[in-house]
């Protein structure tokens, strides 16, 4: 058995304790661990963005990363947008904008977009697709994905 | 968004809440109590014998349960495939393509199952393979298959594995009123689906019963297979298909579902078995091809006749490769009306994965071809390039293929459509070119689908289909059907699918086909409701059956119409109950059609592109990019421009990056995402335009036509118009790389 390492962090804003293998991934702990399976594993080598989690604001691939790293982080996966219930803005957009079609890529997509709009709350389409370029969607609704943050921004500002 | 739910209209997708919270549980997202973790024994090389399998020091890794070789499974070797039983469940004497499994773990966690996939100690000989359509037809080329297992089949000493023949007329009677004559070759390359869901697969022995989970796109299918495999009843084996991450064809078929249901058995204790995106490349993949065309004109730029080669280098097993050789050259000649037709098609075994259904089922790679080469003719003719595709057209009702559907759709409307929103007649801007090309494929040629709709007491209802909801909507479409039919709110509709033991039959989720066919059958189970429903108002109101009508939600009654659930809630009472219609569609085979049925309908569609060439870097900028389709009725605008606009995307991608690379011993050098580029957000045309040509005209419900591949099928040929009005440069490969275009450059300046 591996080493165990305790950590304490923030979860989608719940402060939490626990003990994690030194060897692990974030993506396999957030997945196996603790049950938040809304992270995707694909490509496991940081190209295609589908385990794509916030931490500290800044958005991660959670496929080459160390659970151990969160330790004392504040991370945000797919699972903390929605709050009770109630889709984000950015979500909102997307479910209307008809952005996920098979929904694999979406988790990644989402946390990307979270990321950009907590950075900035007026980007360009242009600064949408740099920001998402990580995230691979072969049902390629790139089109409807931008507009979805192109639109949840444009909802934060009123 | 603000929608009724109607046909007709773009309600947010149903399913889409749970995509977009994270809640959408894929395959690889559900856990069994006690499960294995499942890993596969591969080696290095695209062909070897295998001398020996050691499994010794694999089975003292702790935690290891079961491992899993040759030997421990029956014999002979239980092989499976949707068209011949040629796949091994794990190879046997000899590894054929590169990644083929040897042998699997399975073990109490990942990391065991792993460490002791490493330890698995297989002794083998490399052996010498073919990897390409020439290395193959070497007279002296190493055989894929063993001939012994091709008995009777006139091809068994070659890799030829099968040769089609299609066509009409007497090309040499008409040969004479040609006056040009054009031969070209292009070829195609290998290239991977890459859905972003990796595919996986979960067994779980159950009593004398058998669940098997799989990311597969047609899970009846799977039962079938399965079945005959194990020698269990349909009953005893259920098939759980929660809706997959990205199809595409690509997991059409069985591939490692037999193998973990042989682990699960042996252990008796449910297997995983998640793979990895490397492993899911070296399981599916598109045929390569070289396809030869010879077209005869007259100097108008009439088609006299057309002479087509097509040869598809498929992978060492067949999977569904030959229908999709044989089902594409069969319209290899396009939407045209031409007097005289010859196509020969073949496939060729390789050492090289096994090819399957891939978006456009083949037509994407004949169409490179046949498109370009009559653009290279319309160049030597000095006629125009959308006025040599206009003027051959078939006008609606014209049988182009004789013995098949008639042009089913007015397509020179779809084609005007595509010239008028690239601008054709206006003027090119300095340093771009444009390009037209017009794509073609049959829709399903056979198809059952059935489906139960139950109308509970309270005004919701449910839907059973079998369809594969894989990311084109057909949840949607189907509650949109029934909220049409029924007068409910589709937010109370809920669709039920992927659960053998729970839904009824359907063939399959292919071909663009389940709008046509899995719609028709929902809306023919609503139309059974609607006959109990006439039953039951014609009780409750002492009228007479034949002056009552019950039509989208609403029951009409001499001077008095109301809604169908007011009169299913009275009518059924104070002990509640439902209304149940069942549904069904079929579309048999006719024995004596070259491809044993004829197309239900057609997916047509027009591409027009226009490009900027970097006269440095070779790199080609989409400057505009239109496609439009033939969509009979778009009974969800939003999903068909999603669609539309993602294929024409996955389109560029065959067209512009796309490749798998083999070295000279045909192991692919690109597994994953580092080396084989698909487009990201960063490569989109600057702008994009999915237009619909909608005449009610399809033979499905409301006049729907099938959508989902159209777009990518002339993405290619498009482009290659475009870089040449741009360039003069004629490029016969793909994909156009910068640096394929910057060497084409560089050799035309020299010359």
């Amino acid at each position: 058995m591996s080493e165990t390492i305790h950590i304490e962090t923030t979860i989608n804003g719940r402060d939490r304790a626990f003990e994690v293998a030194a060897n692990l991934t974030l993506l396999d702990v957030l997945r196996d661990q603790l049950g938040l399976t809304g992270s995707k594993e694909c490509c496991v080598v940081g190209e295609c963005g589908a385990c794509t989690v916030i931490m500290d604001g800044i958005p991660m691939n959670s496929c080459l990363m160390l659970a151990v790293e969160i330790d004392g982080r504040d991370v945000i996966t797919v699972e903390g947008l929605a709050t009770d219930g109630h889709l984000n803005a950015l979500q909102q957009a997307f479910l209307d904008l008809s952005a996920p079609q098979c929904g694999f890529c979406i988790p990644g997509q989402l946390m990307s977009a979270h990321a950009l709009l907590q950075r900035n709350s007026d980007p360009t389409i242009d600064d949408v697709n740099e920001a998402l370029g990580g995230n691979l969607c072969r049902c390629a609704g790139y089109l409807q994905i931008t507009e979805a943050v192109m639109v949840a921004a444009k909802a934060g500002k009123e | 968004m603000t929608s009724n739910g109607l046909v007709g209209s773009s309600p947010n997708r149903v399913g889409g809440r749970d995509r977009v919270t994270g809640a959408q549980q894929y395959v690889a997202d559900i856990h069994l109590p006690n499960e294995l973790h499942a890993k596969l024994v591969k080696i290095e090389e695209a062909r070897a014998r295998i001398i020996s399998i050691d499994t010794t020091k694999a089975a003292q890794v702790p935690g290891v349960r079961l491992i899993l070789t040759p030997d421990d499974l029956p014999h002979p070797m239980p092989r499976f495939g949707p068209q011949y039983q040629d796949r091994p469940v794990l190879a046997v004497g000899e590894v054929k393509y590169h990644g083929e499994p040897v042998a699997a773990v399975a073990a109490d966690t990942r990391e065991a199952a792993e460490e002791a996939v490493a330890l698995v100690q297989v002794e083998y000989e490399a052996l010498p393979g073919v990897h390409t359509i020439d290395a193959a037809l070497d007279p002296d080329a190493p055989l894929v298959q063993d001939p012994s297992s091709r008995s009777g089949d006139p091809f068994a000493y070659s890799n030829i594995r099968t040769e089609f023949n299609f066509g009409w007329g007497d090309i040499s009677a008409v040969e004479g009123e040609a006056d040009y004559v054009i031969e070209r070759e292009y070829e195609f390359p290998m290239v991977t689906h890459f859905a972003i869901e990796p595919h996986a697969f979960i067994a779980e022995p159950d009593g004398d019963e058998l669940n098997v989970w799989s990311t597969i796109q047609h899970p009846y299918l799977l039962q079938k297979i399965l079945a005959k495999m194990l020698d269990l009843p349909l009953s005893k084996l259920r098939i759980f298909a929660p809706d997959p991450g990205g199809g595409f064809g690509g997991k059409q078929h069985a591939k490692l579902e037999p193998l973990v249901s042989y682990m699960a058995m042996k252990a008796g204790r449910p297997v995983r078995l998640v793979m990895s995106l490397e492993e899911t490349f070296q399981a599916v993949r598109r045929s390569s091809t070289r396809v030869r065309v010879r077209l005869g004109l007259t100097s108008e730029g009439d088609m006299v006749f057309s002479d087509i080669e097509t040869n598809y280098l498929i992978g060492a097993y067949v999977d569904i490769a030959d229908r999709v050789a044989g089902k594409s050259s069969y319209v290899a000649a396009g939407p045209y009306r031409i007097p005289a037709v010859k196509i020969v098609g073949r496939t060729i075994l390789s050492n090289t994965t096994p090819t399957t259904a891939f978006r456009g089922f083949g037509v994407p790679q004949i169409t490179w071809a046949r498109e370009s080469t009559l653009d290279e003719a319309a160049l030597e003719l000095g006629i125009d390039r959308l006025d040599i595709r206009r003027r051959n057209l078939p006008e609606k009702g014209f049988e182009f293929i004789p013995g098949d559907l008639p042009a089913d759709g007015d397509w020179s409307q779809t084609v005007d459509k595509a010239a008028e929103l690239i601008g054709w007649d206006t003027p090119v801007p300095e340093g771009r070119g444009r390009g037209i090309a017009i794509g073609l494929k049959s829709g399903p040629t056979t198809g059952l689908s059935y489906s139960t709709v139950r109308l509970l007491v309270d005004g919701s209802a449910l839907i059973f289909c079998g369809t594969s909801d894989m990311g084109q909507g057909a949840r949607t479409v189907f509650a949109q059907i029934v909220a049409q039919e029924m007068g409910i709110p589709i937010e109370s509709i809920n669709v039920i699918m992927g659960d053998t033991a729970t839904v009824p039959f359907d063939q399959q989720t292919s071909a663009s086909r389940s709008t046509v066919l899995m719609g028709t059958s929902v809306y023919r189970a609503c139309k059974e409701i609607h006959g109990k429903v006439k039953t039951m108002a014609a009780r409750l109101h002492g009228a007479d059956e034949v002056d009552i009508e019950v039509d989208s939600g609403t029951v009409r009654l001499t001077g008095e119409e109301l809604p169908i659930v007011d009169v299913v809630r009275e009518g059924l009472g104070p002990l509640g109950g439902e209304v149940i219609g069942n549904g069904e569609m079929r579309k048999e085979k006719e024995p004596d059609h070259p491809l044993a049925g004829s197309a239900a309908f057609f997916e047509f569609n027009c591409t027009a592109i226009e490009v900027e060439v970097d006269g440095e870097t070779g790199e080609i900028q989409i400057v505009k990019h239109v496609t439009v389709g033939d969509v009979g009725t778009a009974l969800n605008p939003q999903q068909v421009k999603g669609q539309d606009d993602g294929a024409a995307i996955m389109g560029l991608g065959h067209t512009l990056m796309e490749v798998i690379i083999h070295d000279d011993t045909g192991r692919i050098r690109n597994l994953g995402a580092i080396d084989y580029r698909i487009p990201t957000s960063k490569d989109l045309p600057l702008e994009l335009i999915s237009a619909s040509i909608e005449n009610k005209d399809g033979p499905g419900p409301y006049g729907v036509k099938g959508i989902s591949e159209g777009s990518l099928l002339c993405t290619a040929p498009a482009v290659g118009s475009a870089v040449r009005d741009a360039t003069g440069l004629v490029i016969r490969d793909l994909p156009l790389t910068p640096q394929r275009v910057w060497e084409a450059m560089r050799e035309r300046d020299r010359a």
